[in-house]
C-alpha cells in the first residue's frame, strides 16, 4: 500500500476553526475519561466555592445588621418655643446643605407630645405629669447623618452662636450620648472593614486551593503534555483542552456549591426561625441568598471558569516549554 | 537529509555528551546508530527533535537550519519528523485510533481525511482491527507499532527511532524492525538506535558507532562492534 501524498500541506497552516472545535471536543472527552480526577477536583473546588459563598453571605448579613444599628443613630436639635416658622425653615434648609446630612425631620411640639404619650402608654403617672395645655416638650429637628462617624461637622454648625441661640437644650449629640454614639460608630466601622478584609483573605485562599488542585491534576497528566509537545502540537493546542476541562470543573463545582448552599439556607431559615443569632440574622441571610440567586450563580460560575482556566493555563506552562 | 556539522553538546560543566559529531545522512537511507548507554545516542536524538540545543555546531534536517528556527517553528519541525521512543509514549487515555489520529489532528487535518488515512496506516503496521483498544490492553510490540503508525501517518521524510526494540522481547522486536524496513522501502529516511547485535547484523545497513560522545566508526554495511 502507498499512503497518498496529502498530509504535507497541512503542516503549514493550521485550520483555526477545526482546531478550536477539536480543542473543545477534546476538553469534553478528557473530562469524561478522567472522571475520577475530575470528581476529586470538582469536590475541592465545590467546597472552596461554598465556603467563599458563606463568607460573602455572612458578610452581607453582618453589614445589614450594622447598617440597621447605625441607621438609628441621629442627632436631635431642640428648638425654643419662640422660634418662628421662617427661622425653622431656614435652619432646615441650611442643615440639608451640610454634606453629611441625609435627611432632616421636623417634630412639632404636638407631635412630640403624641410620641411621648405613645411611648408611655402604660404609665399613668407619667401621662398625668404632662397635659395638653402645658406642653413642656420642645419642638425638634431629627437629623439623620450619612456617616455616623462624621457627626462633628453637623455638631460644629449647630454650635455656632446664632444657631445655638435657637435651641432650648443642648443637642442629643453631647455628653454621654455623644460618647456612646461615637463608640458604636467606630465599632461598626471596624467590623465593616474587618468583613471586607475577611472576604479578601477568603478569596485569596480559595484561589490558592483551586490553583493547587488544578496543578495536581495537571501534574498527574504531565506525561501526556510532554508527549503532545514531542509530537509537534503547539502549546495552545495542548493547553486548550485542559483549559476547557477545568472550565467544566468550574461550572459543575459552582452548580454543586450553589445547590448545597441553597439547601442549607432553606433548612436553616425554617428551623432557626428565631431569626436572630446574635449579630447574624439567619432570616436575612436566606433572603439575601434568594434575592441574589442569579447574581451569585453567575458570579460562582464565572469565578469557577476564570480561576479554573487561569490555573490550568499557568500550571500547564512549565510542561510546555519548547526548548 | 540530515546534516550534523561538528556538533558538540555539553550539559552544565560535565564532559560533553557529544563532541564534534559530524554526520551526513542521504535521503532514503537507513542508518543504525549503535553505542552503549551513555554514549550520546539519546542526546543526538534530542538534538534532532530540538528538545535540546547544541552547545556548538550546525544541524540541518530536511532543509531546515536549526539555528534559524524560531520558537513557533518548533512544533512544525516536530511534525515533519516521525519519532518513535523506547517507552512508546502513547497517550493512555486515548485508544489506538485516537493516538494515531492525534498526530493528524494537531496538524489541523480535516476529520474526513483522518478517517480515510488511519485504517491504511494501521494496516501497514499490522494493527487493523485494534482501533478501539486502549494502550493498556496492548502488548509491548503492539504498543510500539501504534507509536510507529503515529510517527508515519504524517508521511514524514525522516523517521527517527530511539531504541524502539529496547523494551520488547525478540519476537516483537523483529515485528517492529520489519515495519521499519517497510517504511524505509516507501522512501522514508530511517535513523535507528539499538544495541541489539542480532538486529544490527541482520539488517546489513549503514552502521554508525558512537563512543564517549564521538563517532568512532561509520560503515556502509556495518556489523555490530563496540
Amino acid at each position: 500500500m502507498r499512503l497518498k501524498k496529502k498530509a504535507e500541506p497541512a503542516l503549514k497552516q493550521d485550520h483555526k476553526f477545526v482546531t478550536l472545535e477539536r480543542i473543545v471536543r477534546n476538553g469534553f472527552v478528557n473530562f469524561g475519561r478522567n472522571i475520577w480526577l475530575a470528581i476529586a477536583a470538582i469536590a475541592m473546588m465545590g467546597i472552596t466555592l461554598t465556603i467563599l459563598l458563606f463568607a460573602v453571605v455572612a458578610n452581607a448579613t453582618f453589614s445589614h445588621t450594622i447598617s440597621d444599628i447605625t441607621s438609628h443613630i441621629d442627632v436631635s436639635v431642640y428648638l425654643k418655643d419662640d422660634v418662628t416658622d421662617g427661622q425653622r425653615t431656614n435652619l432646615i434648609e441650611n442643615l440639608k446643605g451640610i454634606e453629611n446630612v441625609q435627611a432632616v425631620a421636623y417634630i412639632s411640639k404636638e407631635q412630640a407630645l403624641k410620641n411621648y404619650r405613645a411611648q408611655n402608654i402604660n404609665n399613668k403617672e407619667l401621662q398625668a405629669a404632662i397635659s395638653e395645655t402645658d406642653n413642656p416638650l420642645p419642638a425638634s429637628l431629627v437629623i439623620s447623618p450619612k456617616d455616623p462617624n462624621k457627626l462633628e461637622t453637623i455638631k460644629e454648625y449647630l454650635d455656632k452662636p446664632e444657631i445655638s441661640s435657637l435651641q432650648s437644650d443642648p443637642t442629643s449629640y453631647s455628653g454621654d450620648r455623644k460618647a456612646a454614639i461615637d463608640k458604636i460608630a467606630k465599632a461598626t466601622d471596624f467590623f465593616r472593614q474587618a468583613g471586607i478584609v475577611g472576604i479578601i483573605i477568603f478569596i485569596i485562599i480559595s484561589i490558592l486551593i483551586i490553583f493547587n488542585t488544578i496543578r495536581m491534576t495537571i501534574f498527574n497528566r504531565r506525561d501526556e503534555l510532554v508527549i503532545m509537545r514531542l509530537l509537534g502540537a503547539t502549546p495552545g493546542y495542548i493547553r486548550g483542552p485542559f483549559i476547557v476541562e477545568t472550565m467544566l470543573y468550574g461550572v459543575v463545582a459552582a452548580a454543586i456549591s450553589l445547590a448545597i448552599s441553597g439547601a442549607l439556607f432553606a433548612v436553616a431559615s425554617s428551623t432557626l426561625q428565631a431569626s436572630a443569632l446574635g449579630l447574624l440574622d439567619i432570616k436575612y441571610s436566606g433572603e439575601y441568598f434568594k434575592k441574589n440567586l442569579w447574581l451569585i450563580l453567575t458570579t460562582q460560575i464565572l469565578a469557577g471558569i476564570i480561576i479554573g482556566a487561569a490555573s490550568s493555563a499557568v500550571a500547564a506552562r512549565r510542561y510546555l516549554k519548547l526548548k | 537529509m540530515i546534516l550534523l556539522d561538528r556538533v558538540t553538546k555539553t550539559y552544565g560543566s560535565n564532559e560533553p555528551a557529544l563532541e564534534r559529531v559530524s554526520l551526513h545522512v542521504e535521503p532514503k537511507e537507513f542508518v543504525i546508530i549503535v553505542g552503549q548507554s551513555g554514549a550520546g545516542k539519546s542526546t543526538l536524538f534530542k538534538l534532532l527533535t530540538r528538545e535540546e540545543k547544541p552547545t556548538s555546531g550546525k544541524i540541518i534536517v530536511g532543509g531546515m537550519d536549526y539555528d534559524k528556527l524560531r520558537d513557533k517553528d518548533i512544533p512544525l519541525l516536530r511534525r515533519k519528523i516521525g519519532v518513535v521512543f523506547q517507552d512508546f509514549k502513547l497517550l493512555p487515555a486515548r485508544n489506538v485510533y485516537e493516538n494515531v489520529a492525534f498526530a493528524l489532528e494537531i496538524a489541523g487535518l480535516p476529520t474526513t481525511e483522518i478517517k480515510h488515512t488511519i485504517p491504511k496506516v494501521l494496516d501497514v503496521v499490522g494493527l487493523g482491527g485494534k482501533e478501539k483498544n486502549y494502550p493498556r490492553e496492548l502488548s509491548g510490540g503492539e504498543k510500539q507499532r501504534v507509536a510507529i503508525a503515529r510517527a508515519i501517518v504524517r508521511q514524514p521524510k525522516i523517521l527517527i527511532a530511539d531504541e524502539p526494540t529496547g523494551n520488547l522481547d525478540l519476537k516483537h522486536a523483529w515485528d517492529v524492525i520489519k515495519v521499519l524496513e517497510k517504511i524505509n522501502q516507501f522512501g522514508t529516511t530511517v535513523l535507528l538506535t539499538t544495541h541489539n547485535q542480532e538486529i544490527v547484523n541482520y539488517l546489513k545497513r549503514r552502521v554508525v558507532t558512537i563512543k564517549d560522545g564521538k563517532i568512532v566508526s561509520d560503515h556502509a554495511v556495518g556489523k555490530y562492534k563496540i
